[in-house]
């Protein structure tokens, strides 16, 4: 029988601007007994393009992911917004331009493309990774994870099983970050209202450590908790469940 | 297909657009300390009523597919249902008109108005006569349209405007509607308290001699049944039932999308609208009445003013399915902190960004498809299962496209947006993007932060810091034995 392929959709953010979440996703995977592979030419999903009325530009990115993906039977991401816009946006995308070959295969990738916590949920029936951090944790729903993927609490599911972390309800959770892509910079001033009212319930659960399962929003987050002075940092979803006793992710 | 000399669908008129672009009057907005503490405390309260009232129903999921479904059938038959409704409504009695836009229904209403003889009329609160600015064309023949909802009755005295559809005055408080009341009315004591039953009872006082002597009154429609003429006024206060049945002259504007095809489909649509808006079961004043009774005269003005223009676009019409309940408004991150004056339109909130500038012209309003942080609680929230979110990202594209059509020379964003999709479009462009990325390294040395970016990036470091890129991108690493040893 042949192995079963598994590859890793890093996300141009995770790949550029946050390595350590990729590399803290792949060792998670192996630790797990998953041979991850990352395929060499892979880009970018193309959501920011999209989300900002260049579909036309996002066209070819969407035939690159296709391409670059073809041949593995899952395809996993510690994205839960890229998750998102591969399930929901490409096949649209391609739908609309007419290109009918395309369409079906982004619908075939999308049925076989899984977000992090889904992926160990669902397809590796794993709630307990073995995970290790001893620090005190509040978790923030991402909007596209919460209400495109309907990640429900799986990702909690996870969080509870790690050993030593305590975990805080964040107030107001599923209210949104403020961050939008270029939301954050079209209308800045409703971001960084909306940032205001995320940090302040983050602040107030005393968490010395946000978590999600999107870099793009924790980059949001974090950022404005360090422009703030707070101690408190960010942490991505798959780092805690990379963390062991023996190294720190 | 559109061929030589076929009527053009018109573009919607009156108050559908601001002066300002939403940024702007979103920054405005946000300075306001009052404003924004009555918005959070109104919204926050609404939305934890609604998921209760929304969570007693166990086929709520079915009943709002119900209701997309039943809209989706008028709005693919819509000529059919309004032909159907007319000749119902006109074998009862009433008087159909029919209006392309805004201009052209308040000259029907006003000469309606006019030839009562009458210099004054009654109002239900009604959204489509918001939007056609029909109190002003009033105010401009010399008739003066009083207001009877509480809430449009504060607006109107406030010489303000409605920042809610549902709930006009949510961005006044109780203090702020006592000196209204006490500046404007008149007839007021001036020991009056800001108890809201102490405030009500003034504005009953206050409405009560203005019902008794109305000859005319004036109502937008909930629901117009095609099949049997009968037309649907749903409100909370008696003051809409006070209206419909007292003064000899009834003017009743609608949207033409307000119809539906049976009296049976407004089953669905009266259990979604008040859990949705006002999170109650069942709404406390529904009125229904088909043609006119003896001695009174009914007259029903039909309104396209952009919609079907809105209809054109099967990515789009999905936005007239709406019923006005406003579910979005209150559950929308954006629409909390900024409130309904920020969009310009009289629609406000996530389905104003979706429906104002299909109404008027994607041009007209084109910052509005950008209001939203795509968070989907509109789609979520919303009775007939409008997809706010895909429907904002395609009049994006549109937006977009408009503006490639529009200029020869591409905008900085366009430029940008090509630049990265070029390099983003081969993997080794890619890499060699990355690689030039560690550029950035010189900022931030000390504190691994970026505290300071210039425009348009200072809009980030405005109230965040940006990260420091990394020494070596995850593909390099990855190419370099990823983390084998």
């Amino acid at each position: 029988m042949r192995p079963v392929r598994v590859a890793l959709f890093t996300t141009c953010l995770a790949d550029g601007v946050v390595p350590e979440v990729a590399k803290a996703t792949v060792r998670l995977l192996r630790r797990l007994g998953v041979d991850v592979e990352v395929p060499p030419t892979q880009t970018c999903c193309g959501q920011l393009h999209i989300n900002n009325g260049y579909a036309r530009e996002a066209l070819p990115l969407v035939r690159n992911h296709v391409e670059a993906f073809s041949g593995f039977d899952y395809v996993v991401s510690p994205s839960g917004s890229c998750t998102a816009s591969v399930r929901h946006q490409h096949p649209e995308v391609s739908d609309d331009a007419g290109d009918e070959q395309l369409t079906w295969a982004s619908r075939e990738l999308a049925s076989r493309t899984f977000e992090l916590s889904e992926f160990l949920i669902d397809v590796l029936n794993i709630d307990d990774v073995g995970a290790y951090f001893p620090h005190r944790v509040t978790y923030h729903p991402t909007c596209h994870s919460l209400r495109l993927l309907r990640l429900g609490d799986r990702p909690l599911r996870l969080l509870r099983k790690v050993e030593a972390i305590e975990l805080v309800a964040l107030g107001d959770a599923e209210s949104c970050c403020g961050f939008g892509g270029t939301f954050a910079l079209k209308n800045g001033d409703v971001s960084s209202a909306m940032l205001a009212d995320k940090t302040a319930a983050i602040r107030a659960t005393g968490a010395s450590i946000c978590t999600a399962a999107d870099s793009s929003c924790l980059l949001h987050i974090g950022g404005g908790l360090s422009h703030q002075g707070a101690p408190v940092t960010t942490v991505h979803l798959a780092q805690i469940l990379a963390s062991t006793r023996d190294a720190d992710a | 297909m559109t061929y030589l000399g076929m009527p053009k669908a018109p573009r919607g008129v009156g108050q559908l657009r601001g002066d300002e672009t939403f940024p702007a009057a979103a920054a405005s907005a946000l300075s306001n300390r009052q404003l924004r503490t009555n918005l959070a405390h109104a919204t926050s309260t609404i939305r934890t009523k609604r998921l209760a009232a929304v969570a007693e129903l166990d086929d709520w999921e079915q009943l709002r597919a119900a209701g997309a479904a039943i809209k989706d059938d008028v709005l693919a038959h819509l000529g059919d249902y309004l032909v159907q409704l007319e000749r119902n409504v006109t074998a009862r009695g009433g008087i159909v008109h029919w209006a392309r836009d805004a201009n052209e229904a308040n000259e029907i209403v006003t000469s309606l108005v006019l030839a009562k003889g009458v210099d004054e009329v009654v109002k239900v609160k009604s959204m489509v006569t918001a939007e056609i600015g029909l109190n002003e064309a009033l105010a401009a023949a010399g008739v003066t349209a009083h207001e009877t909802d509480l809430a449009e009755l504060i607006v109107q005295l406030g010489h303000d405007r409605p920042s809610h559809i549902l709930v006009p005055a949510i961005h006044r408080n109780r203090a702020e509607i006592r000196e209204i009341f006490l500046r404007e009315m008149g007839d007021v004591d001036a020991r009056l308290s800001d108890e809201p039953a102490a405030l009500a009872e003034a504005a009953r006082r206050h409405l009560r001699a203005i019902f008794l002597r109305a000859e005319v009154a004036i109502s937008g429609a909930n629901f117009a049944v095609a099949e049997t003429g009968a037309l649907a006024v749903v409100e909370s206060e008696g003051n809409g039932r006070m209206c419909l049945t007292l003064p000899r002259t009834l003017i009743t504007v609608m949207g033409i999308e307000k119809v539906v095809p049976t009296w049976r489909d407004l089953e669905v649509f009266l259990q979604l609208l008040p859990r949705s808006s006002t999170a109650e079961r069942m709404n406390p004043y529904t009125s229904t009445w088909a043609g006119s009774v003896d001695g009174q005269e009914f007259h029903l003005v039909l309104l396209d003013n952009g919609r079907t223009a809105t209809l054109a676009d099967p990515k789009g019409r999905a936005a007239l399915r709406c019923i006005r309940c406003s579910a979005c408004l209150n559950v929308c991150p954006v629409y909390e902190r900024t409130g309904g004056h920020a969009y310009g339109s009289v629609y406000p909130g996530p389905i104003g960004a979706v429906l104002s500038p299909q109404l008027t012209g994607t041009a007209a309003n084109a910052s509005l498809p950008f209001a939203s942080t795509l968070c989907g609680a509109c789609f979520d929230a919303c009775p007939v299962a409008i997809d706010i979110p895909s429907m904002l990202v395609h009049l994006r594209a549109r937006v977009v496209d408009e503006k490639r059509a529009d200029h020869v020379l591409p905008n900085p964003e366009a430029v940008a947006m090509r630049a990265a999709a070029w390099s983003m479009g081969s993997s080794r462009r890619w890499r060699r993007v990355l690689r030039l990325l560690r550029v950035g390294r010189v900022l931030g040395r000390r504190s691994g932060r970026i505290r300071r970016l210039p425009p348009p990036l200072s809009a980030w470091t405005a109230t965040r810091d940006a990260p420091r890129p990394p020494k070596q991108s995850f593909g390099d690493w990855w190419v370099r034995g990823g983390g084998r040893s």
